[in-house]
């Protein structure tokens, strides 16, 4: 396991930028250690030269501040947000030694070292993440003291959601349920069997997210970034300190060993060569996601296995197990935009976490790419998951309410649009993350709801066809 | 009950936010500005683990100020105060010992209560310990200037 890769909590200040900063307050607090051994503290008014390094106010009524003391000068903000609570936060802090003024009746201080934060450069978030080293000390030194561990913790059900990033699972469920529901439109469904389908699909993806938590911790990538978000930069349970890399890795197992049992009963029951190559290529496809010596998403290829693994694998997976091996264009047509969306996902997400990728070598295409061509990028695949959805319609390959699935396309447009002003603002893109998943879900969900109309009407009306051609 | 004069009382549970000033191994004063919480008796203060370094300084140095400086932060009044006190951590149950401060925390914050049930989403934010500072001396400018030198109150327990 790679050692916690030290960041800056803050940018660093010097003592110049600090008085800089300093002065744009309209107070200042003097603190200094007084003679009983107790900081003290007042505002003064100071007069602040960034160029000449020196901060100068008249000394406070009422206590003596000999020559040398070592002082600071602190400017703080909030703006307050009544109902709420506030906003708007910074700070800075000089640190120097006091002297006299000629006259005695003011006090210079020469800035020798300084601190501060301002969430407006640094947010909140990014601030948070860089000093989860702090964290670790701090339960390390505590749990040293008790003589037993002390650990951060989450309930069960909190801890469960984020470890396995449970709602993400909107990735397997959309094609497996498709490929299900293509097969029960030609007359194939089988209920026991569609049931593991999901079940063994979902162990699956839930053992490559926790998997790809162990492996980029592993490298180091996890460790890198301070800028994840809910979306993207993975679970962090790890870097939190509330799970173990051990316990990551066994859970991973656990469910790939759980994904493979359900996979050899489904074969048993249902057993076809098509399934056997369909198991064998996806459980490849998941591991090598970002486990040596594959790590496709380490080379660029990330998109491209996560297309091939939650589009046509999944869908195709599902399809032959109740077509008992059977296997026709329909399907495969079915799970290219599905692929091409669900990509695009990971895509996004991989914006804001480029940077950190990028210094543990994880060379995805954000990291690749310029932000021109990335977006370019975004643009040219959704269009072409559209362009087959309506290309499969116009042959007869597939039923013409799938193209419910273009009522996704206004989301689409803002993703689209969302890019470029969000690119260099991991926080900001979080809603256009959010918008992306989305695009693949509703996209999901209408075909599903295509193919459900397909199935309502051969029930109630046989003889009418809804592929064109037919 | 403490003896802290009125004013530096209403100042303290106005105020949205305070300059804890702490003692680092070097003896320098560091400044933190937090949120402070008064029961009526001590002052408190909750420092997530994230920024814990103020506290490895109390526990070598347990002597404090806390500041009350910024009009904007306490509905613009504008006078100030500065209270010097010997402070403890309490660090029992990082995980929710620190919640039993939340009705005082959430009269000033009120979104601290919706954070809350996101605790999912920011886990170490949440494990946090309590700063407890019993009063020793507290300095109230009336008219906030540091020209005038201020009032100086000793403050500690009465006699039940």
């Amino acid at each position: 396991m790679a050692a916690t890769t030290q960041t800056p909590r803050t940018p660093a200040l010097d003592a110049p930028q600090a008085l800089a900063k300093l002065a744009t307050y309209p107070f200042q607090i003097l603190t200094f250690v007084d003679r009983d051994g107790y900081p003290f503290s007042v505002a003064v008014e100071a007069t602040i030269d960034p160029t000449a390094g020196t901060a100068m106010f008249p000394a406070p009524a009422g206590f003596s501040i000999p020559d040398g003391t070592e002082v600071s000068l602190t400017g703080s903000h909030i703006r307050p947000q009544p109902g709420y609570g506030y906003d708007e936060r910074r700070h800075v802090t000089v640190w120097g030694r006091a002297a006299s003024s000629a006259d005695g009746s003011r006090l210079v201080v020469a800035a020798a070292r300084a601190w501060g934060w301002d969430e407006a450069e640094v947010p909140f978030f990014e601030y948070s993440e860089r000093s989860i080293g702090q964290s670790k000390r701090y339960f390390d030194a505590l749990s040293l003291e008790r003589g037993t561990p002390v650990k951060p913790r989450l309930s069960l059900g909190a801890l469960v959601l984020r470890t396995t990033r449970l709602p993400f699972l909107s990735a397997t469920i959309v094609p497996v349920v498709l490929g299900i529901a293509i097969a029960a439109r030609q007359g194939s469904f089988d209920l026991l069997t569609a049931v593991l389908t999901v079940i063994g699909a979902s162990f699956v993806q839930l053992g490559l997210n926790v998997a790809n938590d162990v492996f980029d911790t592993a490298q180091g990538a996890d460790d890198a970034n301070v800028t994840p978000t809910k979306f993207s930069g993975g679970s962090r349970v790890i870097q939190y300190g509330l799970v173990s890399f051990r316990q990551m890795a066994s859970l991973a197992t656990l469910f790939y060993v759980g994904a493979g049992l359900i996979g050899l009963l489904l074969l048993a029951l249902r057993g076809s060569p098509a399934l056997l190559a369909i198991g064998v290529i996806g459980f490849v496809v998941s591991i090598g996601y970002t486990a040596p010596p594959l790590k496709f998403v380490y080379r660029g290829l990330g998109e491209i296995a996560v297309a091939i693994g939650f589009g046509p694998l999944m869908l195709l997976g599902a399809y032959v197990v109740q077509t008992r091996g059977t296997l026709t264009w329909e399907p495969v047509v079915a799970s290219l935009p599905i692929a091409l969306l669900v990509a695009l996902i990971l895509y996004v997400n991989e914006i804001p976490d480029r940077r950190g990728d990028a210094r543990v070598g994880k060379r995805t295409l954000p990291v690749r790419l310029s932000k021109a061509t990335v977006i370019a990028g975004y643009r040219l695949a959704a269009v072409a998951a559209y362009a087959i959805l309506v290309a499969g319609v116009a042959v007869g390959l597939l039923p013409i309410p799938a193209l419910l699935m273009l009522l996704t396309i206004p989301l689409a447009r803002q993703v689209s649009s969302g890019l470029e002003p969000n690119y260099d603002n991991p926080y900001g893109l979080m809603s256009v993350m959010g918008i992306n998943v989305k695009v693949h879900l509703y996209a999901g969900v209408l075909l599903l709801a295509g193919y459900l109309l397909v199935l309502i009407a051969a029930t109630l009306a046989p003889s009418v066809s809804l592929f064109l051609g037919r | 009950m403490t003896t802290l004069p009125e004013p530096v009382e209403q100042l303290l549970e106005a105020a949205l936010v305070g300059e804890l000033t702490v003692i680092d191994a070097n003896g320098r004063p560091v400044t933190y500005p937090l949120i402070p919480l008064y029961d009526g008796e001590r002052i408190y203060l909750t420092s997530s683990t994230l920024f814990s370094r103020k506290l490895e300084h109390i526990k070598a140095n347990p002597r404090v100020s806390l500041s009350i400086t910024d009009p904007i932060a306490v509905g613009g009044r504008t006078d100030r105060a500065t209270i010097q006190g010997d402070a403890r951590v309490i660090e029992e149950d990082p995980h929710g010992g620190w919640e039993r401060l939340l009705p005082i925390w959430q009269k000033k914050e009120p979104s601290i209560v919706y954070f809350l049930t996101q605790r999912v989403a920011l886990p170490l934010f949440f494990e946090r310990s309590l700063i407890e500072i019993t009063p020793r001396r507290a300095y109230y400018w009336a008219d906030g200037n540091a020209a005038t030198a201020p009032v100086t109150t000793a403050a500690g327990r009465q006699a039940a």
